[in-house]
């Protein structure tokens, strides 16, 4: 593209917009001439026909439960069961492993469906599928795909451990230890913060195999619970209380050489590929639990008069909840963005990045303000806003916190500008 | 037991969580831009078809086929059919606005062709509530009719169905062919799992026309108006007998 031919003085001021449009590495959104465009808005079929299942099985099987299910912290085993029934769990997976080979927005969307009514129920969902299904999918070697997709498929549930005691943002600096011993590698640590593992019986450990080798020693171990993974302790959390989060402890785990996944000394590749999905997952939970805040509290609003009208009719109120909405939609474009730009195959972490950042950010003001517009009622357990609010929190801190977020974007920015 | 072909009939209709107004010219509801789904008898009916089939074996059942009348967007409904279980789909496109009459010769017609031995219907669509496609269906076929059913099973190649009516509950047999409409009670339907979702795509969906079926659609009927009801008034409580009949016969004018 030719230079811009502007007068003098303006090229003396603006003199880094006339960096060639060759040498600048900011991507160029370019428009072959015969795509069409749609909306993010726009879902393939089997997409709609997937989030109304979805939505369906959320309202009549999960709904019921939440309530004593985040009293209890305690998942329901029938609801595992309903999600594996309902194909759920194996969104991605192809159909010779069981599962729905269906795209990648459409695990985006039951994510986000499930999210509405139960962010706990959710996140098994999207670490299960996202991070293990996907991992197994990508990396792993014929003879675990053969072994571990059916029964991820089927009905057992995956995990997915990397943060320790004193890694959690610096995941590299992990500890656990995996020592070759024969056709064996012996695993000793502890894990710390895992999901699902209360109820997982396979998990994907990343353990060093060389401490001196640095990041290039971490390895990635398909570790089946029988092995002899101990939970050491399950956490009493704030928020997303049915999900379970635990201390594991790996004291001369023996896993076979053969379930080493990928290649040895590997696996800190795994895990920085993963998460850059993981995070538009997070995204779609963060962005179903602010729709679901959204919706409980809008009504409300309709039906309560104060005053001798709705309140909201009051432009105070009108004016709170029309932000909120535009918020919402911004992250529900962030996210669905992300998601198409994976599908396409173009580079998405940047993106997904934003996504996840924004989400959680909106699903706390959702939350919150949806527990104000419901007033009193709203800060009572018999209400939903309050569970939202307090499962909202960690948006902002699991599959990288929202510094770490920033602080992708931003590098992925000074490389785009510095010339 | 000799085998059997199944044919379902579903409606794609207004979503039963929609709070549908009148739209602005009175002519009926206000049905652009708002959620549709399967007609939720019908669902009933593709799930009794499925638990016959599992109940009794595939070679018993041969196969279910799910049949639906109306404007493009009926294919929704029908992929819905498939993803539940029905085997394949038929069709039967067009704009126009559809009568019972119109939709039981359009059945007709297919069943000429297709020969099923059972005919499973919804008892009523919730958009119109006319509870008469399944009984003008038996009529033009000239075969037996079992509805309202809250029980459907076959034994020795006869057809046994347990009816809800006023008085209670009704047991009735009669042979196949048969046309069995389906009550609420009947079972609950299951939902269409994702991998069932995405096998669908691949079972066979056949297009036809009513001019192809040699079929008149034209309406008999003209809706005059639609209105809203009358909005709810608050209650009052009454001291007596006497006055509660006054009031039904002066007031509410209902006797």
């Amino acid at each position: 593209m030719a230079e811009a031919r502007l007068p003098l003085r303006y090229r003396d001021y603006c003199a880094h917009l006339l960096i060639p449009l060759n040498k600048c590495r900011h991507r160029t959104i370019t428009t072959a001439p015969t795509q069409t465009t749609s909306s993010l808005h726009s879902l393939s079929e089997d997409e709609q026909m997937m989030k109304d299942a979805v939505s369906r099985f959320a309202r009549e099987t999960v709904q019921p439960l939440v309530s004593q299910m985040d009293e209890a912290e305690q998942m329901e085993p029938s609801i595992i069961k309903g999600l594996f029934e309902a194909g759920l769990m194996s969104v991605e997976t192809p159909a010779k492993y069981g599962g729905s080979e269906a795209s990648f927005t459409s695990a985006i969307l039951v994510i986000e469906e499930l999210a509405k009514v139960d962010p706990s129920v959710s996140v098994l969902c999207d670490v299960h599928n996202t991070l293990v299904n996907t991992v197994f999918r990508t990396y792993a070697g014929q003879h675990l795909k053969d072994k571990y997709l059916p029964m991820l498929s089927e009905d057992k549930l995956g995990c997915f451990c990397l943060s320790e005691a004193a890694s959690g943002s610096d995941a590299f600096a992990l500890q656990t230890r995996a020592v070759k011993d024969g056709d064996h590698y012996v695993l000793n640590g502890a894990k710390m913060w895992i999901t699902n593992s209360a109820e997982a019986d396979i998990f994907l450990v990343f353990a060093t195999v060389d401490p001196s080798l640095g990041y290039k020693g971490i390895t990635c171990f398909v570790v089946e619970r029988d092995m002899g993974v101990q939970i050491a302790k399950k956490e009493r959390k704030l928020g997303i209380r049915a999900s379970s989060t635990c201390q594991l402890s790996f004291d001369d785990v023996r896993v076979p050489a053969a379930n080493v996944l990928g290649e040895v000394g590997k696996g800190y590749k795994i895990a920085i590929e993963i998460l850059n999905e993981g995070r538009i997952g997070i995204a779609a939970q963060m962005l179903g639990l602010a729709q679901g805040a959204f919706d409980c509290a809008l009504p409300y609003l309709f039906q309560r008069k104060q005053f001798g009208s709705y309140i909201g009719d009051f432009q105070g109120m009108q004016h709170q909840y029309a932000q909120i909405a535009v918020d919402i939609e911004a992250a529900r474009l962030l996210t669905y963005n992300a998601a198409r730009l994976k599908e396409e195959g173009k580079p998405f972490a940047k993106e997904a990045a934003m996504a996840k950042l924004y989400a959680s950010q909106v699903a706390e003001r959702a939350s919150s303000r949806a527990v104000e517009w419901l007033g009193g009622v709203g800060f009572t357990r018999d209400f939903p806003a309050e569970k939202f609010y307090r499962d909202c929190k960690i948006g902002a801190i699991y599959e990288g916190t929202s510094n770490i977020q920033l602080q992708t974007i931003a590098k992925f920015l000074s490389k785009e500008y510095k010339a | 037991m000799s085998s059997l072909r199944i044919l379902v009939g579903v409606k794609r209709v207004v979503d039963s969580a929609v709070k549908v107004r009148v739209n602005s010219a009175q002519t009926g509801v206000e049905t652009a831009n708002v959620k549709h789904s399967m007609n939720p008898f019908d669902e009933i009916a593709v799930e009794e078809a499925i638990r016959l089939r599992e109940k009794h074996g595939k070679d018993v059942v041969q196969e279910i086929i799910a049949v639906s009348c109306g404007p493009a967007k009926a294919q929704e409904t029908l992929r819905t059919a498939l993803a539940m279980g029905a085997d394949r789909a038929i069709h039967v496109k067009t704009d126009d606005n559809l009568e019972p009459l119109s939709v039981a010769k359009l059945l007709s017609k297919i069943i000429g062709e297709e020969k099923p031995s059972l005919v499973i219907l919804g008892k009523q669509a919730i958009d119109d509530d006319s509870n008469q496609t399944g009984q003008m269906l038996a009529g033009l076929l000239n075969w037996p009719q079992a509805t309202f059913a809250s029980k459907v099973d076959i034994k020795d190649g006869a057809l046994e169905v347990v009816r809800e009516v006023d008085g209670g509950l009704e047991t009735v047999s009669s042979s196949l062919p048969a046309v069995v409409t389906t009550d609420l009670r009947l079972n609950e339907p299951r939902y269409a799992s994702l991998p069932n979702i995405m096998k669908a795509k691949k079972k066979p969906l056949k297009t036809v026309s009513p001019a192809d079926l040699g079929v008149d659609i034209r309406s008999r009927l003209q809706t005059l108006r639609v209105t809203e009801p009358a909005k709810r008034q608050g209650g009052k409580i009454v001291a007596s007998v006497d006055e509660l009949l006054d009031k039904l016969r002066n007031e509410a004018k209902v006797l």
